[in-house]
């Protein structure tokens, strides 16, 4: 997790409400943010057993409108986009030219020509600055960009109970919205737009409301949930959560120097279509990559961090992205990139732990899979 | 909030504390801010019994969900034991930093080097300035 310093550092509208309770607060991409209320792992226990509830304003909303924005999004996207009814949303990738990742987001298809992207926190204003410019160059000159970050709240609610909390706030029913898909309807006497997805590996939502309406929601939900094992999270268990689920953290497991072919992010390319960074990755596909980012389980001492190197008799051959504690598994886990030679299953890696070299073993990702509710439960997730 | 911190011995500004014992020996550990600043502990590197160490020198590591971190000698002397508790419940330490959470027992090489820690006053001082 990237918790480097950076200024002016932006408060969500749930500040007072975290210190209230003690949280343990980092910078997080700009924004102040609980790292922690009680405690990582039991938050993260509680995610996967109950339900918990993520402050997540920090994250980036762009809304892109008017005559032309399905074709300019579609030129800009790495997915397809052409088929998404209203209601429903795609996770894509936007690529620069030489087909580097810049972000990860996801795409909610408002209505005709209107759509709301989420990106990461600490990318929202290269992404946004990065639209306008292609917009502006290749004359899309009919498509509004409008950064409505600071507009809008984001909760997210996730854990095997999470409907049963938020449905006895709801006006309408939860149990229609399908995996990516959404509503709009009141919530807590408030619109909100509620969609079944998430960044845990559970099942949950994600709800986005007017900035001013986000403290008594939370404060609602936090009541709906009492006797339910409701609890709150912060980013320190959601990095654990995204983990366990297989889930890349940008700025730590991609950033531009990654291209889509080199990490589980092929499925989110649909190449059948023109769009930005197509062309280098149709070179890229006829080259033979150079690393691979694979899941592996310490089997020595100690916990692999992002950062470490990756050896084979002592000569570095890769290099861990993201690495921690798992707390469903109780063992080590952790994210490198390898040479491609070594991106199977059972491959042994010795990481460089501060200086002692310790044995870990490639897995398949996700290392937990959640067995899904029947008629909720396919795609790909991501917040 | 971190727990108070007991004047029966004393500390490093690393974060480390010393208590010694009626015979002289010293039983080391860290401190309830320094595993608070570090959240759940998942993994202790302990280290080996009769291992000589020097003031100031690698100790042990502790490895918690978010970050890694040295535990530095507070002094100098040898190790005589270690908290085995740790290897199966490195939890300890975030339970009872002060108590049960214990990390080594050291003899002390030099008595002179009691005198260079911090007492409980001034490390509270210490962490209070540190703006958390």
């Amino acid at each position: 997790m990237i918790d480097k310093p950076s200024t002016p550092v932006n408060k969500t509208p749930l500040f007072d409400w975290h210190i209230e309770r003690g949280a343990r607060l980092i910078d997080f991409g700009g924004w102040v943010m609980p790292l922690q209320y009680t405690g990582i792992i039991e938050e993260h226990r509680n995610t996967r057993e109950n339900a918990s509830l993520f402050d997540v304003c920090h994250m980036g909303e762009i809304e892109v409108t008017g005559e032309g924005a399905l074709s300019f999004l579609q030129y800009v996207l790495t997915r397809d986009i052409g088929a998404l009814k209203v209601g429903k949303m795609k996770l894509s990738l936007l690529l620069n030219e030489k087909g580097g990742i810049m972000d990860d987001l996801t795409v909610y298809a408002l209505g005709e020509n209107y759509y709301r992207l989420v990106t990461n926190a600490a990318t929202k204003d290269k992404v946004l600055a990065w639209l306008c410019l292609v917009r502006d160059n290749k004359e899309f000159k009919g498509v509004e960009i409008r950064d409505v970050s600071l507009e809008l709240g984001k909760i997210d609610l996730q854990g095997p109970r999470s409907e049963e909390i938020l449905e006895t706030l709801c006006d309408g029913s939860l149990k229609e919205i399908g995996y990516y898909c959404f509503r709009e309807m009141g919530v807590n006497r408030c619109p909100a737009l509620i969609s079944r997805s998430g960044y845990t590996g559970e099942d949950g939502f994600e709800i986005y409301l007017a900035v001013e309406d986000t403290p008594l929601l939370w404060e609602a939900i936090m009541d709906a949930g009492r006797g339910k094992g409701l609890l709150p999270a912060g980013l320190g268990a959601r990095d654990t959560l995204r983990m366990e689920a297989g889930l890349m953290l940008y700025g730590n497991d991609i950033d531009e120097s990654v291209n889509p072919f080199e990490v589980p992010y092929e499925w989110a390319v649909d190449l059948g279509k023109d769009f930005v960074g197509r062309d280098a990755l149709l070179k890229l596909k006829a080259d033979s990559l150079n690393r691979k980012l694979v899941g592996f389980v310490m089997e020595g001492k100690g916990l692999a961090r992002h950062g470490y190197a990756v050896l084979r008799e002592g000569v570095q051959v890769g290099v861990v992205t993201s690495g921690t504690y798992a707390p469903s598994l109780n063992r080590a886990i952790g994210m490198a990139f390898v040479s491609p030679d070594l991106a199977r299953e059972g491959a042994q890696l010795e990481i460089d732990i501060r200086g002692n070299s310790a044995l870990a073993r490639v897995v398949k990702l996700p290392f937990y899979k959640k067995i899904r509710k029947e008629g909720v439960g396919n795609g790909k997730g991501k917040s | 909030m971190a727990k108070e911190n007991p004047k029966d011995r004393k500390y490093t500004p690393e974060h480390e504390w010393a208590r010694k014992r009626e015979d002289g020996t010293v039983l080391v550990g860290i401190t309830d801010y320094a595993q608070e600043q570090l959240t759940d502990i998942v993994f202790v590197e302990l280290p080996e019994k009769g291992k000589k160490v020097r003031k100031g020198e690698q100790l042990a590591v502790v490895e918690s969900v978010k970050s890694v971190s040295d535990v530095y000698a507070p002094i100098s002397g040898q190790v005589v034991e270690v908290n085995g508790m740790l290897e199966k419940d490195p939890g300890l330490i975030n339970r009872d930093a002060f108590g049960e959470g214990w990390i080594a027992l050291l003899s002390m090489a030099h008595e002179g080097e009691w005198q260079l820690l911090m007492t409980a006053d001034e490390y509270s001082a210490m962490i209070s300035g540190e703006g958390h």
